[in-house]
């Protein structure tokens, strides 16, 4: 069994109010950090714990946060970022709903270490029964005091509003967000400057996922330095993964960074294998942005190393052989998916999520999606999978904001490693609409038993 | 008459007190959630008028607003919307027949109402449900691990509401 910081405590009965989670240990932090830490010393632990950004960029929280501009006078926000948008991830929908005094507990402390007195949600507009169990878990925080003035007499205030959404994957881009928090349309804006020097209302902001503000909870409570030692390298501490697709059993898991991508989809304490004794044939590791992979490339790296759930082993090889962690969205196809068809539902994602400010994402996503559609449906050339090579190309790195990129990654890998299922879809125009390619040679490495 | 009713008024001026002095126009979105829920399941443009003056924002601020994000209905939709999620994993797990099934049920293609004003199907992207794909969503809720079963049920059970 591996080790479990926050969902540990997450099938406790009652564990959603109050009286339960406080019972269990909750709002422990707060006490230590609001009556024996000073703000700097809080950033200091998060620092020293090594904590990446949740989301998907990995990016270390702790630096992020001593990046926060302090100008005399001018108020400072923390906004959660809770917009879960990325086709194959719903850790942070499980959190919010089974134990949503843990992201509340995770926001006071973090708003006593960065100085803001508000506090934002921002939930995506469709989790609209999730937001109603957190202003709940926000009213019982309060009615206890750990939420108001003069919080544990430690002469902190705070508040914390819950902000939904209303449909649009680009508002969990931190800018797009903070636009859309604003009132506006969720373009991105140019950085710099970057939020942490202009946010919310020209304000100081940082924007943390809702994964990364629940980790700083065990992060005070253990010490940063506690918190190092669970996980490899530079994956510290424990990681939410959401695991679907075609698998025994699909759900969040937490794991400590240190299991191997084979135990995660094999093992019975995780995914617990592929349904009907089929093989797999490829994954997406970190959500629909992420490089898929075929499965040889999964289970071990190009080194014949074998392949580890964290940071470093994920990316091991770049995106020629590699893939990345992205937010912990675990795609699995089995033998009998269709490659083509899988990337065109993404490529139809991106063009419909696409703000529509920077020219090459605009068009580059419709027209990737369109030349999927009709290589999946039997009307295309061999000179389509050319043009989409060239497409994503030149999305890649020519937009405001990193959507361009995830819109670009999926079809590259797709054409990368799956090349010969593309070029059959053009060669067999009738046949690939009657069935699909197979595994072919993305040879699951894997002996499957004869009995389902 | 577009005109919350007091109870409706007081939650926005809750809402707009969340936000700093002077920036009103950051409760757009939670306010056109309750307009949309108050005034028949979409937005039409006196609906959005009536929700720039209450912000006091120019009303193309609000149609901006309203025309960028998908929640927002701009057109009239059926009692009941059936937004069922179309994207890789929820695909992975059958949706396309989810969606063909609706689709023969009610006689309708994606984008359309019942004659009787019911239901309208919205093929919809990633919804954050992909582990209990395939799905929709009903209103608030979501319905998860769709069968053609379940999809009966649910039918079903909006006519008698």
């Amino acid at each position: 069994m591996g080790r479990k910081l926050l969902l540990e405590k997450a099938h406790v009965e009652g564990i959603r109010y109050y009286d339960t989670y406080r019972r269990e240990g909750g709002y422990r932090s707060v006490e230590k950090a609001l009556n024996t830490m000073s703000p700097e010393q809080v950033v200091d632990e998060v620092k020293k714990s090594g904590l990446r950004g949740r989301g998907g960029a990995g990016f270390p929280t702790g630096m992020k946060w001593s990046f926060i501009a302090k100008p005399e006078g001018i108020p400072r926000h923390l906004v959660c970022n809770a917009d879960e948008s990325e086709p194959g991830t719903f850790k942070d929908r499980y959190l919010m709903e089974f134990i949503p005094h843990l992201l509340i507990e995770g926001l006071i402390v973090s708003s006593y270490a960065l100085g803001s007195a508000s506090t934002y949600i921002y939930i995506r507009g469709e989790y609209a029964w999730v937001a109603d169990i957190l202003e709940q878990a926000i009213a019982e925080a309060k009615q206890n005091g750990w939420l108001g003035k003069n919080i544990q007499g430690s002469g902190f205030d705070c508040e914390i509003y819950v902000h939904r959404g209303a449909g649009a994957y680009i508002c969990g881009e931190e800018t797009a967000l903070i636009e859309s928090l604003e009132g506006k349309r969720g373009n991105p804006r140019i950085k710099p400057p970057f939020p942490a020097v202009k946010g919310a209302w020209d304000r100081p902001t940082v924007v943390n996922n809702v994964e990364s503000l629940a980790a700083v909870v065990p992060i005070i409570n253990m010490g940063g330095e506690e918190y190092v030692k669970i996980g490899m390298g530079k994956s510290t501490g424990t990681k939410l993964i959401s695991a679907c697709g075609n698998i025994n059993k699909p759900g969040v898991y937490e794991i400590d960074m240190t299991i191997s991508v084979e135990e995660f989809i094999y093992s019975d304490e995780y995914c617990g294998g592929i349904p009907n004794g089929k093989r797999l044939k490829a994954c997406i590791p970190g959500g629909s942005s992420v490089p898929i992979l075929p499965a040889n490339l999964l289970l071990k790296t190009a080194k014949g190393d074998t392949r580890m759930m964290n940071y470093e082993s994920l990316s091991d090889g770049g995106f020629a052989t590699g893939t990345m962690m992205g937010s912990g969205g675990f795609i699995v196809l089995d033998e009998d998916q269709c490659v083509v068809r899988h990337t065109m539902t993404l490529a139809r994602f991106y063009q419909h999520e696409s703000c529509g400010q920077c020219s090459p994402c605009r068009e580059g996503t419709g027209w990737m999606h369109r030349i999927l559609r009709n290589i999946e449906t039997g009307k295309g050339k061999s000179s389509d999978i050319d043009l989409l090579w060239d497409i994503q190309r030149k999305i890649e790195g020519n937009t405001i904001c990193p959507l361009g990129d995830a819109a670009a990654w999926p079809v590259a890998a797709a054409i990368r490693h799956f090349r010969d299922e593309f070029q059959w879809h053009v060669d067999h125009p009738e046949e690939s609409q009657t069935r699909n390619y197979g595994l072919a040679h993305y040879a699951d490495p894997l002996q499957v038993p004869v009995t389902a | 008459m577009i005109q919350f009713s007091e109870e409706k008024l007081n939650k926005v001026k809750e809402i707009v007190a969340r936000y700093p002095e002077g920036k009103q126009k950051s409760a757009l979105i939670p306010v056109l959630h309750i307009a949309q829920d108050t005034f028949g399941g979409w937005l039409d443009a006196p609906v959005m008028d009536y929700v720039a003056g209450l912000l006091q924002l120019e009303p193309i601020e609000v149609y901006e607003v309203a025309t960028f994000y998908s929640m927002f209905n701009l057109k009239p939709v059926g009692k009941f919307l059936l937004e069922v999620c179309q994207t890789g994993p929820c695909m992975l797990n059958g949706s396309d027949d989810i969606i063909a099934y609706i689709t023969e049920k009610l006689g309708i293609k994606p984008g359309e109402t019942t004659p009787d004003g019911l239901f309208t199907l919205k093929p919809t992207e990633c919804l954050g449900a992909c582990g209990y794909a395939p799905m929709m969503q009903l209103g608030k809720t979501y319905r998860e691990h769709l069968t053609r079963e379940k999809v009966d049920q649910i039918i079903a059970e909006a006519k008698q509401q």
